[in-house]
């Protein structure tokens, strides 16, 4: 039972990472209607700046706050010089400049970088375990990412919900040549909201660095989940991606902990091991494949 | 159109004669990696026309389609490895033994490759644009990790065979007869393929890729056809996966990787959508410009990125298009 609560925190932690990744990709699927395949890669930047600035200065706080404006940055750019040229174009341009932009960063990465990994430590402040029950001791770190997921989703839906500018992102989404003609903005806004979307990657990947070895490729392991939570919760909808998120986390996690013991009920412990573990690891995309077969749109549809 | 076919049918002779005199020279000027280079082109060609049957004339993005050319692999070399350790494959309901035999493992592994394909076909046709992309993509991640997870064959290490399969009355030990053997199955093919997209079927397919609900209206059952097309598509990807097998004499799950099915679509898109004897060209150019590019840079991706990206942006009919010249139009 112990451990039970513990694992549900465990899945509760990659849910989240998953919410920051997946809540930036969707508004741009959702908004922009492109496919961006170069999402993991500003996870993996975001993550090489904090842990380059935290080592060198021995701050996380002060790696955190030149990791995000500088990914958030690159990730303007992008958007101005690239991406903004493929919003009218079909699905396949965009997947394969995207994957083009993937090989791009990679390989930026390396040179800059090389390819040692690097290894950021939790900051002294946060490191630590605390006891949440009696008997049930869990980090401090992986707390203070739940947290910081917890918050995100208020801000984002405080900004969507009852702000201007998220009206006006709202408003874009459903019909852009309306909202241009009302006289707003709506390049700016588009570059705005792709800016957003890879400051929140970025910072998942600046959370994930002490936990994970920050290394080139690391973006691309978190992608493809990253696109399975979106289309669970339905492309385009920041509430499907938080719904989509929680589940792909929790799955994952519990099916890796306790397929193995469920199937040693039914065939030999050898086999469930061996059986357990490849089903814990493809249950996520089976999880997509139900849900895709019963509604193709996803559990939450956004309205277009 | 009268020109069009002509410089069509020179770029084809052309790059024919190219294939055919390759080996000759290369023993010649004593380079036998090209031979070995010129086998995985004229394999991963094999590959990439039959997505751009999906791709191109039947207008269905899968970010999934190396999975089928893993699976045709792992086939083979299942097979191969049962036969060594003569340890039966199935020893209930049936007795199946392992094989090395060509005529034997191959059909059985495009077999297993298209039943992979009708299979999550059916369900991934379902759905349409980013759905159809991401839920392939599902699949081809699920079949990668199924076969980390095989430790029994290799896990992620991969799995190597002690020879190539054994075919009557051709060494495919040797690598001349197996670069012509690989030659003659992309030519069988790509005339299979081109008699295919100008029938009725084809026809139908390419009419589904502009407007599915008309198609629909006028009385076909287009699920059918696209699904037909997917899995002939999954069977020849299946195959050119069995071919690659025996040509490295290894596999590993990495084969299966999402990557490398976006490497498939750079080569489909390089070469010409839509065009079959195009993305053969893709390809060539796409293996031929790693191996140059490795020479001179271990970093030779940083290159390549921004090359595929302009390529997007403002060469959208490939390689193929600007030799056909301005006139040309794939259908």
């Amino acid at each position: 039972m112990l451990l039970f609560i513990e694992q549900l925190l465990n899945g509760l932690q990659l849910g989240v990472m998953l919410f920051l990744m997946s809540a930036g990709l969707t508004l741009v699927f959702g908004i922009m209607q492109v496919i961006n395949l170069a999402h993991g890669s500003f996870y993996m930047i975001g993550a090489y700046v904090a842990a380059t600035v935290a080592i060198r200065s021995g701050s996380f706080l002060l790696g955190m706050a030149v990791a995000l404006p500088v990914a958030a940055a690159v990730g303007m750019l992008m958007e101005l010089t690239i991406l903004r040229r493929l919003y009218k174009r079909d699905h396949l341009d965009q997947v394969l400049a995207t994957f083009g932009l993937i090989f791009f960063f990679n390989e930026l990465t390396r040179i800059i970088w090389g390819r040692q990994p690097l290894f950021m430590d939790v900051p002294s402040w946060l490191g630590g375990a605390v006891e949440l029950l009696p008997g049930v001791h869990y980090p401090v770190y992986r707390l203070a990412i739940i947290l910081v997921g917890i918050f995100v989703a208020l801000f984002l839906y405080l900004l969507f919900s009852r702000t201007r500018l998220g009206m006006q992102i709202r408003a874009g989404a459903s019909n852009r040549e309306m909202v241009a003609a009302l006289g707003v903005n709506i390049r700016l806004l588009y570059t705005l909201v792709f800016g957003l979307g890879t400051m929140l990657a970025a910072l998942a990947g600046i959370m994930a660095g002490p936990i994970l070895a920050v290394e080139v490729g690391m973006g691309e392991s978190i992608l493809i989940l990253t696109f399975v939570v979106i289309v669970i919760g339905g492309i385009g909808s920041v509430r499907g991606a938080l719904v989509g998120a929680l589940l792909v986390g929790m799955v994952d996690t519990l099916g890796r902990v306790y397929l193995p013991d469920i199937l040693s009920l039914l065939v030999s412990s050898a086999t469930a091991d061996t059986l357990g573990a490849s089903l814990a690891s493809m249950s996520v995309y089976i999880l997509m494949a139900i849900v895709l077969t019963c509604k193709p749109a996803g559990l939450f549809p956004a309205q277009s | 159109m009268g020109t069009m076919c002509n410089r069509k049918n020179i770029f084809n002779g052309l790059g024919l004669l190219c294939f055919l005199l390759l080996p000759p020279f290369a023993i010649q000027s004593e380079q036998e990696y090209l031979l070995s280079l010129f086998t995985r082109i004229l394999i991963y060609g094999l590959a990439a026309a039959s997505l751009d049957l999906i791709l191109g004339f039947g207008g269905m993005v899968s970010l999934g389609h190396a999975v089928f050319m893993g699976i045709g692999g792992y086939s083979v070399g299942i097979l191969a490895f049962h036969s060594y350790e003569s340890l039966p494959l199935l020893s209930w309901p049936f007795v199946l033994n392992g094989t090395e035999n060509a005529l034997l493992a191959w059909p059985f592994a495009v077999l297993v490759a298209a039943l992979f394909g009708i299979v999550t076909g059916a369900i991934c046709l379902r759905t349409k644009g980013m759905h159809f992309i991401m839920i392939t993509l599902a699949f081809a991640q699920m079949a990668y990790y199924f076969f980390v997870s095989l430790t029994k064959y290799g896990g992620s290490d991969g799995l190597s065979l002690y020879n190539r399969s054994v075919f009557p009355a051709l060494n495919l030990g040797s690598d001349i007869s197996f670069y012509y053997l690989c030659l003659t199955i992309l030519l069988v093919f790509l005339i299979i393929a081109n008699r295919l997209v100008r029938s009725h079927f084809g026809r139908v397919l390419s009419a589904c890729r502009e407007n599915e609900q008309r198609v629909q209206v006028l009385g076909f059952a287009s699920y059918r056809y696209k699904l037909a097309c997917y899995t002939f598509s999954a069977a020849t990807a299946g195959l050119a996966g069995v071919l690659l097998v025996n040509q490295a004499e290894f596999i590993s799950p990495g084969l299966m990787h999402w990557t490398k099915s976006g490497e498939l679509m750079v080569m489909v898109l390089l070469g010409g959508m839509g065009t079959l004897s195009g993305p053969v060209l893709g390809a060539a150019t796409l293996l031929l410009m790693e191996d140059f590019l490795a020479m001179y840079t271990e970093h030779w991706m940083i290159i390549l990125g921004p090359f595929l990206i302009f390529v997007v942006l403002f060469a959208k009919r490939g390689l193929y298009g600007l030799l056909m010249g301005t006139g040309g139009n794939h259908d």
